[in-house]
């Protein structure tokens, strides 16, 4: 049987009996080997391919924490303060003043039909314009007639128009909601925050009813930004997965050319905790080797930025007050233990340490009830978690998905006003994590921040902030910590470790093709690592063409 | 003659919030049973187990429940907001909303989320405690400030499962909830098994109008009700003001009042929660009310005192003043 070998500049297996190698074998969509190209001719006839003989190839690199909603998004207009690539592989210069987010939808108002189309965009991020907060008026520069509303990166604040404000009923005084700031003139000043004042004014100004889903195109435009990061499976955090989305899933995902593996995890929401296991234990049954499906997620508190996230003693830096539970520990110790009875993974959002310690503390009930071999749940941010709660972890054998990105777009943020100093250092421990032995993996949360593990690496690595400071110099982890933590360290903490992750024999072809070596560029320049495209089973995507 | 007009009204909202297991559920059952020809909407988080008694249920969908009498049960998940967009436009419309808060919400930020929806109107917030556990729940490591923000946000604080507890206990958890949280009106019950007047309002004005409430549903030994008609223009505001201090313990009340200046206004109390609006033309005037015996002796003390109050404020307040 005829097999392909691919050449390379390097090949960096995260397989530490041969680190390194200058050919793979592939066959059927999986790795025969890797080693040299004598080692990989013994298995027989084959075609030589040296298209990758300049590239690097790493293993198919692994998302562990985003949305395929980014897919979505990229209908609305692009309004971040950062540069951005959209799935077509254009770069939207970052918009770096209030002025420039107005000229930016302008231009893309210029272009509707209609004078009541609504105008909508996103990531917005008004932190970095100084103390100004984006008003209604700055929106109604954009226009006047039509309802114009840009969604905040954090995806917790909507900005909107004047005109956006009147048709939700809410232009007018006497108007009492924490979420609706209010200016001089007893108005709203079309700042929104928080899901119950967005969503009234949010279906005028064109955001989707549900903000979190993903229809197909949005799945499409999701897998090509995967291809420009070097991902070759992401997992899809939160999604609800009724009947006829996992119907589509599947579909899009079983064709030939999807240049993705989705794991997508079913959130626990509108449903008991019994039906929700049997839930993960059918959708497991549906997983095709592109869409794996039946793990549970769960959210047990807010974002550390938005103060809603449930910290320790003593709390916010600030003095906010502490944040919100969204689920009881009743419910958590019965998904829990339910999961670990029926052999069903769980992973659960924490931002806070409290957060984090209520889970633990949950989990360890429950697994005195139901102890269970590799278990393998997972917290998933888990952001605060200092170095007592790493080793309770490792005791209670769980993994962690930390998230750097956090440092670099709003860790001055965390320094001066959330959390203070001593804790901002700390935040996403990833060397405490990995001295301890807790298994570990990074993301971005995509779109939080964007798709890109060889960025969500850097992060890792420098941990910088957009103003330059080095967040917790300490928790620093080296390249390689860094590498395995989006290879394997991802692939692990969703129990595809076996399959992919590294490249060996044995293991799907999935290979994120570089045009740089990361472990040569410099740890300084690790996000600046050219991406070619990726392989997936055996099939080639060049981002080029894609 | 109805005081509202049922297609434009705004449609009433009473949030119902307490943590896990203080009796919130069984309120909304009792509350069904009793709703006397009002076609109620049920609004809950989710549907964990399942929040209405198997013998009402008439269907059941996905995310509905469609229940006996023409009332429905929706969850709401993540997305309160969007499901009360399309309560208004569900025919015929429901008459109100019991929106039964999960067991960690802040009820107070869901009655501020009301209150910016067109269409609808708050008609307060009920905190259900649970006699055995309040005070231990209160304490909590990790859900102490949760329930007493709960407490903290309420109009009405019902105290309920007091049958699982000695007299001399729940005494005490009464007391301890009046001294923590002064601003909340209380009232104790065993099951739930409240007269819906306190949180549905009364059934029809004219029960108002002619000063003649009818009996409380069921056996209420904790509450006493009582009636009056002012007997000439007053003072709309300040009667509320005064209608909503503690020591009445008035848990519900309405009435419409000849003001000096405004005309007929409607008066609607719910606990600490007063409100007044424009009166339809022609509305008869007269005031009825239920309050906890606890806080305002018997019925005849109540009248009494209900009468002095509409009788004091015949002036406008600045002349009293």
């Amino acid at each position: 049987m005829s097999f392909t070998i691919y050449s390379a500049r390097k090949i960096i297996t995260m397989n530490p009996n041969r680190p390194e190698a200058t050919h793979v074998a592939v066959r059927d969509g999986r790795i025969l080997g890797a080693g040299t190209l004598e080692e990989l001719v013994g298995w027989g006839a084959h075609e030589l391919d040296e298209r990758f003989a300049d590239k690097i190839l790493m293993p198919g690199l692994v998302e562990g924490h985003s949305h395929t909603m980014e897919g979505t998004f990229w209908r609305y207009i692009y309004c971040g303060y950062f540069d951005r690539m959209d799935p077509d592989g254009h770069i939207w210069e970052g918009a770096r003043s209030i002025e420039a987010v107005v000229e930016r939808l302008q231009d893309a108002a210029a272009k509707l039909d209609g004078p009541d189309t609504p105008l909508a965009g996103w990531s917005l991020d008004a932190i970095y314009y100084g103390d100004r907060r984006v008003d209604r008026h700055d929106l109604d520069k954009v226009a006047s007639d039509r309802p114009v509303g840009v969604l905040n990166a954090s995806g917790h604040i909507l900005n909107v128009n004047t005109r956006a404000l009147e048709l939700a009923g809410l232009l007018r005084t006497g108007i009492n909601h924490p979420g609706i700031p209010l200016g001089s003139d007893g108005l709203p000043t079309g700042e929104l925050k928080g899901p119950d004042a967005m969503t009234p004014v949010g279906i005028h100004v064109g955001f989707d009813r549900d903000l979190l889903a993903c229809d197909e195109s949005g799945l499409r435009q999701f897998a090509r930004l995967c291809v420009r990061a070097g991902v070759t499976t992401a997992a899809d955090l939160a999604n609800l997965l009724p009947p006829d989305a996992v119907s589509m899933m599947l579909r899009v995902t079983g064709e030939a050319d999807y240049p993705a593996r989705i794991v997508s995890l079913r959130r626990l929401q509108n449903m008991t905790v019994p039906e929700i296991v049997d839930r993960a234990l059918e959708l497991r049954g549906m997983s095709t080797e592109k869409l794996r499906l039946g793990i549970i997620k769960v959210v047990s508190d807010g974002s550390i930025q938005g103060f809603s996230a449930r910290l320790r003693w003593p709390g916010y830096y600030n003095g906010a007050p502490n944040g919100l539970w969204y689920v009881p520990p009743e419910q958590l110790r019965e998904m829990f233990a339910l999961a670990l009875e029926k052999g069903v993974q769980v992973h659960t959002h924490t931002n806070g340490d409290e957060a984090t310690e209520l889970v633990m503390e949950c989990l360890e009930e429950a697994l005195r009830r139901h102890p269970a071999p590799d278990h393998r749940f997972t917290l998933q941010h888990c952001q605060l978690a200092d170095a007592a709660q790493f080793r309770r972890m490792k005791a209670l054998g769980m993994c962690v998905n930390l998230f750097p990105n956090h440092h670099f777009y709003w860790g001055d943020q965390h320094f001066a006003m959330t959390v203070g100093p001593e804790r901002a250092e700390r935040m996403n421990a990833c060397a405490t994590a990995v001295a301890t032995g807790v298994p570990m993996a990074i993301h971005s949360d995509a779109p939080v921040t964007p798709l890109g593990p060889l960025f969500t690496a850097w992060c890792a690595v420098n941990r910088q902030t957009a103003s330059g400071r080095t967040l917790g110099e300490n928790e620093r982890i080296d390249v390689d910590t860094a590498l395995r933590a989006i290879t394997l360290g991802a692939a692990y903490t969703l129990k595809l470790d076996g399959e992919i992750g590294s490249i060996e024999t044995g293991k799907r072809a999935d290979f994120a093709v570089l045009e740089d070596d990361p472990r040569e560029i410099g740890a300084e320049k690790l996000k600046d690592v050219g991406v070619w495209g990726t392989v997936l089973g055996g099939r080639i995507f060049p981002a080029a063409g894609i | 003659m109805s005081t509202t007009d049922s297609s434009t009204a705004p449609l009433p909202v009473t949030v119902i919030g307490g943590y896990l297991g203080a009796g919130k559920t069984t309120l909304v059952n009792h509350l069904l049973r009793h709703a006397a020809g009002r076609r109620l909407a049920v609004l809950v988080n989710e549907f964990g187990d399942l929040p209405i008694d198997a013998d009402l249920i008439e269907a059941e969908d996905d995310n509905l429940i469609a229940i006996a009498g023409g009332c429905v049960c929706c969850s709401y998940g993540n997305d309160l907001v969007l499901a009360m967009l399309d309560l208004t436009k569900m025919i015929p419309r429901p008459d109100h909303v019991l929106l039964e808060a999960s067991g960690v919400a802040l009820p107070g930020a869901i009655a501020a989320t009301v209150g910016i929806l067109p269409d609808y109107e708050l008609a307060g917030v009920v905190v259900m405690a649970d006699a055995e556990t309040a005070r231990q729940r209160a304490g909590d490591r990790y859900l102490g400030d949760t329930v007493r923000q709960q407490f903290a946000q309420a109009d009405i604080i019902v105290l309920n499962r007091t049958d699982l507890v000695p007299p001399s206990e729940r005494e005490a958890v009464r007391d301890w909830l009046i001294s923590e949280y002064p601003a909340a009106r209380q009232v104790s019950t065993e099951r739930g098994q409240l007269p819906p007047e306190i949180l549905l309002g009364f059934r029809e004005a004219r029960e108002a109008a002619t000063g003649q409430p009818g009996p409380l549903h069921g056996d209420h030994h904790q509450l006493v009700s009582a009636s009056a008609v002012p007997e000439g223009p007053v003072d709309a505001q300040a009667i509320a003001d005064r209608l909503i201090a503690p020591d009445l313990g008035l848990l519900r009340a309405k009435g419409v009042v000849q003001d000096f200046r405004a005309g007929l206004m409607l008066v609607q109390i719910v606990g600490s929660r007063a409100e007044v609006t424009p009166a339809p033309p022609g509305s008869d005037v007269g005031m009825v009310c239920i309050a906890s015996r606890d806080a305002a002796g018997d019925s005849e003390l109540l009248a009494s005192r209900l009468k002095q109050i509409l009788a004091k404020f015949s002036l406008p307040v600045e002349a009293i003043q």
